[in-house]
């Protein structure tokens, strides 16, 4: 590693990264076309695009996962061609991918040192393997145990893990797709630190990120790309927000602002509606404390809360995910027990997992039999939804929300996530939902498409449809929801209606401010009666 | 070209291909293999052979295949066949008149409710109790030859009886009932599982089960179901096995017949790692495979080499359809299209 000096700062040096004129074509797509792209030591650079733009494809094209059809890539001014990532790798290029890539049943330590662990008498020198994780670990800040297993961790210390991995090999490019998606406040201020202090040490940074915010806090440029063509190269700090987004989507944005204004006009049509379901001290030991949650027909109620708060465990238990071990769900006056996912959907509750890999596609099978899935499975296998309704209910789907490839018989798993996604909601959709529960249905996709998700459930909530809807992105929760219900630490804190509340009064509710270490201060606000505002 | 490759690209090509290069090999060596005859109203040839010998491992490979498509594989299917095999002979060796249909029709129906049973075993061993399928079925693979035992009293069980020895070695219509049944296991099969949204339902499971559950799919019913339906197949290919020899062996009848069932779906394309499955692509595997035996002995390979052999030719099956090898003959193809473009740019 080159020693640190002020030259940081000096004017630009010879990129570290140049990649000119990439192309590179999937049957039936050209997946990126032309494509110029250079990376800077010292620098943390962003990509940004739409799904489907070509920032995967580009990224895998650096790492040797993909081979080029034409360009070229030179590497500290000499020209390389990896046939595959251990290359990359060995030349200094890292990558951490968006999903998680890591062996759950390995130990933490067996998972950071994969493919290079130490070596003693040929074989694994596996103390020294666990005192280099734990030192890795202890640079990031993490309080894991490096000979725990990996899958007992949570998502977000499990994509840390992975940081930690790709830091340990001494990497002069760092690749992060999508780093901070699972990530909280906390975490990602975390992660930042160890961004720069890596920048500091002269390693080109490639952070992929939806979040705007972020990239704006952490990123010196960044290069748009649309359609796997490239928009252009810019300075960060020389490049205004809206700019930037309609860079990205070529068109200007306006979808977002009619929401804000229709979403006011919601609340006080419905403000009488029937109750559709509510939970009264629904609970379930180790995942939530019993809470009351009543959900009124076409309401949309927030949940906001940090990750780990017990948001997603709740919905679990409303969409019989889980069972809860306390307190009753009443449905249209009808108290039930939520044994499986299946005794939900038959009375039309319809829950989306923000997992979308594991908990939502079934990747090898085709965009028509993913979106017939549920309904399928809710009429029973004897009674097949003939072909040509199958086939009616995938265009519809398609044209409605969009999905592209527009292709029924692609498979599900060709798809970008935000597609991805797309499809899923036709699963739900499909099954004419009373309520949709929807976790973290905008993760990880890009503005456009979150639009248009936001836009539907809007609509959706208009024609009498309940939405429980939950983001980390509290500008969206506030977007969207009549009522939004904030959540701590596996309790509910509070049930507001959205009248007046801004981002600064959830946050202070979901801690105090965002840095939530100080225990003292949580303290003040946990005296809030839990279920406040209960019954209406 | 592109027609070309998209035929090469296909799943079923190098099985299909690995198929009639046996015929080849089969009609060099015997130049009357295609030929069938009418005997007595009845088809003889070597193809009819090939077909009769091959439909226990078919029947049994037909199950296995949806099996597979759940994530599982079922060992105990040998074990199963071997059961079936000593419940009816036991069933049929105790009755007064051996000969008689009926005492046949219950003797079979005993052993195919049997297995019925131990597919149900084996089904709540996976589903319920959660236990990897390998093991699970390890149980049964290795306990059900016991109790085979057990049922046959140690001895190999010997019986005269005309309507039974039909199930192994009669004609129906010219065609031997072997086939016949076969053929009709497949293409219940196909029907119930394509025509119904069973199969896609199946191939969720296996892809993602998870995800399968939380869009409410039933995966324990699922499971039972596959393993049970696998064990009735079982059932009866041991039955035909055992009324083909008329003797019920405990240890022998269907021994390592889930080895070659597995291969059969392998072969045929359906992925061990579950999934998409192909009926027809297991019908293929299984053609295969019992071609490779009738070669073996139409070429005259010495039986000491016959093993060495039939490892090679699944060898060569399993590396044309491994990923990587398709990754570097389209790769290599590709190299030979550049430099063919390159020099139609020189000249």
């Amino acid at each position: 590693m080159s020693n640190v000096t002020s030259e940081n700062t000096a004017v630009p040096r010879s990129p570290v990264v140049e990649m000119r004129g990439i192309s590179i074509g999937f049957p039936g797509v050209k997946a990126l076309d032309g494509v110029d792209f250079r990376m800077f030591p010292g620098e943390v650079h962003s990509l940004m695009g739409e799904n489907g733009a070509g920032k995967s494809t580009l990224i895998k094209a650096l790492t040797g996962v993909y081979g080029i059809d034409a360009g070229t890539i030179t590497l500290s001014g000499a020209q390389v061609s990896f046939s595959g990532p251990a290359q990359a790798q060995a030349a200094g290029i890292s990558t951490v991918y968006q999903e998680v890539n890591l062996l759950p049943n390995l130990s933490v330590a067996e998972n950071i040192m994969l493919g290079r662990e130490p070596r003693r008498f040929g074989g694994i020198g596996w103390r020294a393997m666990r005192r280099r994780s734990a030192e890795l670990l202890a640079g990031l800040g993490l309080d894991v145990d490096p000979g725990s297993l990996l899958g007992d961790h949570s998502l977000a210390v499990q994509q840390l893990i992975a940081i930690a991995r790709a830091i340990d090999v001494n990497a002069k490019v760092l690749i992060l797709d999508e780093p901070t998606s699972s990530l909280d406040a906390d975490e990602v201020a975390e992660l930042f630190r160890v961004i720069r202090s890596l920048r500091d040490q002269d390693v080109a940074i490639l952070f992929v990120s939806h979040f705007l915010d972020q990239v704006y806090e952490i990123c010196d440029r960044l290069t748009v790309l649309r359609n796997g063509t490239l928009v252009g190269e810019y300075l960060v700090e020389e490049l205004l927000r809206i700019d930037l987004v309609q860079k990205m989507i070529g068109k200007e944005l306006t979808t977002l602002d009619d929401l804000e204004q229709r979403a006011h006009a919601v609340v006080v049509d419905e403000s009488d509606a029937a109750t559709f379901v509510s939970a009264s001290k629904l609970g379930r030991r180790g995942a939530i404390n019993p809470a009351d949650l009543p959900i009124a027909a076409g309401e949309v109620v927030g949940l906001a809360g940090l990750l780990g708060s017990g948001r997603t465990e709740f919905a679990r238990l409303l969409g019989g995910i889980d069972r809860a071990d306390t307190g009753e769900l009443t449905i249209r006056g009808e108290t039930v027990r939520l044994r499986t996912p299946r005794q939900a959907i038959a009375r039309r509750i319809a829950f989306s997992s923000e997992n979308r890999r594991d908990e939502g596609i079934v990747g090898d099978l085709t965009v028509r039999d993913n979106i017939v899935l549920a309904l399928q499975a809710d009429r029973g296998w004897f009674r097949p939804i003939p072909k040509k309704k199958q086939d009616e209910l995938a265009q519809s789907y398609i044209q409605a929300l969009n999905i592209r490839p527009g292709n029924p018989d692609a498979l599900v798993r060709n798809l970008s996530g935000g597609n991805q996604q797309k499809v899923l909601l036709a699963r739900w959709l499909a099954i004419a939902p009373r309520l949709l529960i929807l976790d973290e249905p905008t993760r990880g996709i890009d503005i456009g498409a979150k639009a248009e998700i936001q836009k539907l459930v809007f609509n959706l909530a208009e024609n009498g449809m309940s939405v429980l809807f939950i983001s980390a992105e509290l500008e969206e929760v506030l977007r969207l929801s009549h009522r939004v219900v904030v959540l701590r630490d596996r309790h509910v804190v509070a049930d507001l209606e959205n009248d007046g509340l801004t981002v600064d009064s959830l946050l202070t509710l979901i801690a105090d401010g965002r840095v939530a270490s100080d225990d003292e201060a949580l303290a003040e606000i946990e005296p809030t009666p839990t279920t406040q505002g209960g019954t209406r | 070209m592109s027609g070309l490759a998209k035929v090469v690209s296909h799943r079923l090509f190098w099985p299909i291909v690995m198929l009639l290069v046996l015929f080849a090999i089969n009609l060099v060596a015997f130049p009357g293999f295609f030929t069938i005859t009418v005997r007595d109203g009845q088809l003889f040839g070597s193809l009819i052979d090939i077909l009769r010998n091959g439909a226990p491992t078919l029947i049994i490979a037909v199950g296995m295949t949806l099996v597979i498509a759940t994530r599982g594989i079922d060992l105990s299917v040998g074990a199963v066949a071997a059961i079936s095999g000593a419940v009816a002979c036991s069933i049929i060796l105790g009755s007064p008149e051996p000969g008689n249909l009926a005492t046949v029709a219950v003797a079979v129906a005993v052993a195919l409710l049997i297995s019925l049973v131990l597919g149900v075993w084996n089904g709540f061993l996976v589903a319920v109790l959660g236990i990897q399928p390998i093991i699970a079925t390890l149980i049964l693979m290795t306990a059900g030859r016991g109790v085979a035992m057990l049922i046959t009293e140690g001895q190999i069980l010997t019986v005269n009886s005309p309507p039974f020895k039909f199930l192994g070695s009669g004609f129906w219509f010219g065609v031997p009932v072997a086939v016949v049944i076969a053929a009709v296991v497949f293409g219940i099969a196909a029907l119930v599982t394509r025509r119904t949204a069973l199969g896609m339902l199946i191939e969720s499971v296996g892809i993602n089960p998870e995800a399968s559950r939380q869009a409410g799919l039933r995966a324990r019913g699922l499971l039972f179901a596959v393993y049970t339906f696998c064990a009735l197949c079982a059932a009866i290919a041991g039955l035909i096995l055992t009324a083909n020899t008329a003797a019920a062996d405990a240890n022998n009848t269907g021994l390592f017949i889930e080895l070659d069932a597995i291969l059969a779906v392998v072969i045929g394309g359906t992925s061990l790692a579950g999934g998409r499955y192909t009926l027809f692509g297991t019908l293929v595997g299984a053609l295969v495979i019992q071609t490779l035996v009738t070669t073996v002995y139409t070429v005259g390979i010495p039986p000491i080499a016959t093993m060495v052999f039939k490892a090679a030719v699944v060898t060569i099956v399993c590396l044309l359809q491994s990923p990587t090898t398709a990754a570097s003959i389209s790769g290599f193809r590709r190299r030979l299209a550049a430099r063919a473009g390159k020099g139609l740019a020189a000249s």
